[in-house]
């Protein structure tokens, strides 16, 4: 949730931009990274392997990581599904490596019947997959205090969105009953910090999945394994992982993390509690800061829109510095709470401009600028910030954050 | 949201029925037994439940402190951050400009001070510190924030009759409040 030292990564990103066939390069004209014959091969290739790897020509595709944090690379990827290994993650307390043979989840509290799961036994239940985004809460923080990231994941990049297989929390409640007293559930981790967070039991009922699986595969460690919570549409930090306990209570926990962290601060003094939902919100991956337009001429504008309270019905982006916007196109099908793919095709003239992408979800709701999030909150709630990201684009093709 | 509870039991309903057809009761999952139960550490509420036995004392606190925490946190709670954060001061800071959160100054429950120690401090070895002396850890960090006097005592009792100066500091969401 800080920034990360980016120097190492800005190199790479200087590296890319000169034409070396990744990331920013793919934007150049097909014909400037041709000057070597194409290549195919004369000898007899690698034998099947038992767990893929990548080509050697995409290891720099990678997370942008300090000792607590990896940034998802927005900017190198394509489509709505972010890899297992390139979603971001958010360490609290290390990356526990957990035996799923000796993993149990508890649900006690003001349950008819307390009940332990084994993994066995949460694999053998009805299951769902659903794809959904996921977005720590302090996600582009510095966006709104006037620092902004100078690539799609610098600014935004605690953001990533796969598909969860697992069983409905619903199931599991109508297993275990809930008293009449029953409005909050306290999710706790088995990381060594325990972390916890309460969650009305209305939202459990609704949509909570504990899931066991992204993208087809078990979990990966640093997503949780065994076994993790997916709130759709919510701050990432109430996404428990390696999940071990649901205890449902009449009242909220009241745990630090959602009191001295996660609540936003407002000028008055008061700062708002259990501001779960993460609203709508897009940005632009490329082009993007960090990478250079090879002269005028056609280029795809894509990026990425997404919005927590539902699905996202259009997105707009504007080429001449919010003067005109004009509708893209959006990647069906559109998936409710999940990133939505946009793209518009964009002939640069040469000048220099800003460029930005807003959009609105099914509630009607439109993402709001930078100035309006500030009047309304200040500048000491940087939690749940989703303003307009808007880039620079030089005459000379770099791109920069505005 | 009473409403909403009415609706989402509701659509329970709906959803278990279509989804397993008659049976709802899958007979997965066991009974835990009360040993199980006691494995698993109850939380600690605003209202004192799930404190377990045992006191400490401000001056009791500074000895575990300055043994345990002050490394990352200061010997005076003032903070290292990133990763340790100031623990003590700006009381009356939060409309300002530049408002210090700490857990004197915003944290609105001296019980979250406590479940968060027992669960996860010291950062390097959460888990390993006593009942006492997380009563006694919580006493001295009340204490250097004028919260409580110097003798107080902090048990199960004591503590949650906290007023923590911030306890009134926290509003619902009102989003959307932009649009």
């Amino acid at each position: 949730m800080r920034p990360a030292d980016t120097r190492h990564k800005l190199s790479r990103r200087q590296l890319l931009s000169s034409a070396t066939g990744l990331g920013a390069a793919a934007l150049l004209p097909r014909n400037a990274s041709a000057q070597q014959p194409p290549e195919a091969s004369n000898e007899l290739g690698l034998p099947a392997r038992p767990y893929g790897f990548r080509s050697p020509f995409e290891k720099d595709v990678v997370r942008l990581v300090d000792s607590g944090s990896g940034r998802t690379p927005l900017q190198d990827l394509q489509g709505i599904i972010t890899p297992s290994a390139l979603h971001y993650e958010i360490l609290h307390f290390g990356m526990p490596i957990i035996n799923p043979a000796h993993h149990e989840l508890l649900i006690d509290g003001l349950v008819e019947r307390p009940l332990i799961f084994t993994m066995k036994d949460l694999e053998r239940m009805p299951a769902v997959s659903r794809i959904h985004f996921l977005e720590c809460a302090g996600n582009s923080w510095r966006e709104q205090v006037g620092n902004p990231g100078n690539t799609p994941e610098e600014s935004h990049g605690l953001l990533s969105c796969t598909e969860w297989t697992g069983v409905p929390l619903a199931v599991l409640l109508e297993q275990t009953g809930l008293k009449p007293s029953a409005r909050w559930i306290l999710a706790e981790g088995a990381d060594v910090g325990r972390l916890a967070r309460s969650l009305p039991v209305e939202k459990a009922l609704d949509d909570i999945i504990v899931a066991y699986a992204q993208n087809g595969e078990a979990l990966r460690p640093e997503q949780g394994y065994p076994v993790r919570l997916i709130v759709p549409g919510w701050e990432g930090n109430v996404n428990v992982k390696w999940l071990h306990r649901l205890e449902v209570l009449d009242q909220p926990a009241m745990t630090a993390w959602e009191t001295g962290h996660y609540t936003d601060l407002l000028p008055s003094g008061k700062a708002r509690q259990f501001t779960f939902v993460m609203e709508a919100k897009s940005v632009i991956v490329r082009p993007a800061g960090g990478q250079r337009l090879d002269g005028s001429g056609v280029y795809e504008l894509t990026g990425l829109a997404w919005s927590g309270r539902g699905k996202i019905s259009g997105v707009e982006v504007t080429v001449d510095g919010g003067r005109s916007w004009q509708k893209a196109e959006l990647q069906e099908p559109i998936h409710t709470k999940a990133f939505t793919r946009f793209r518009w095709t964009w002939n640069w003239s040469g000048v220099e401009t800003t460029i930005a992408s807003r959009c609105t979800d099914e509630t009607g709701y439109r993402q709001p600028t930078r100035e309006q999030i500030i009047a309304a909150r200040g500048l000491n709630a940087t939690d749940h910030y989703n303003g307009i990201k808007w880039w620079r684009v030089r005459t000379d093709g770099q791109i920069t954050h505005a | 949201m009473r409403r909403l509870t009415f609706l989402g039991l509701a659509c329970l309903g709906v959803f278990v029925t279509s989804l397993h057809g008659q049976q709802k009761q899958l007979g997965l999952g066991h009974t835990p037994s009360m040993q199980e139960l006691r494995e698993w550490k109850s939380t600690v509420l605003p209202d004192g439940s799930g404190l377990p036995p045992g006191s400490g004392t401000p001056a009791q606190g500074k000895r575990v402190y300055l043994d345990k925490c002050s490394a990352c946190h200061g010997d005076q709670g003032q903070g290292n951050e990133p990763p340790a954060p100031q623990l003590v001061g700006g009381i009356g800071t939060l409309a300002s400009s530049s408002p210090i959160r700490t857990v004197g100054s915003y944290w609105p429950y001296a019980t979250t001070v406590w479940d968060f120690i027992r669960r996860a401090m010291p950062y390097s070895r959460p888990g390993t510190l006593t009942a006492d002396e997380t009563y006694a850890v919580t006493a001295y960090l009340l204490s250097l924030n004028k919260i409580i006097p110097r003798n107080a005592v902090m048990d199960q009792k004591t503590l949650p009759a906290i007023r923590m100066p911030n306890r009134d500091g926290f509003v619902p969401d009102p989003r959307p409040d932009v649009r």
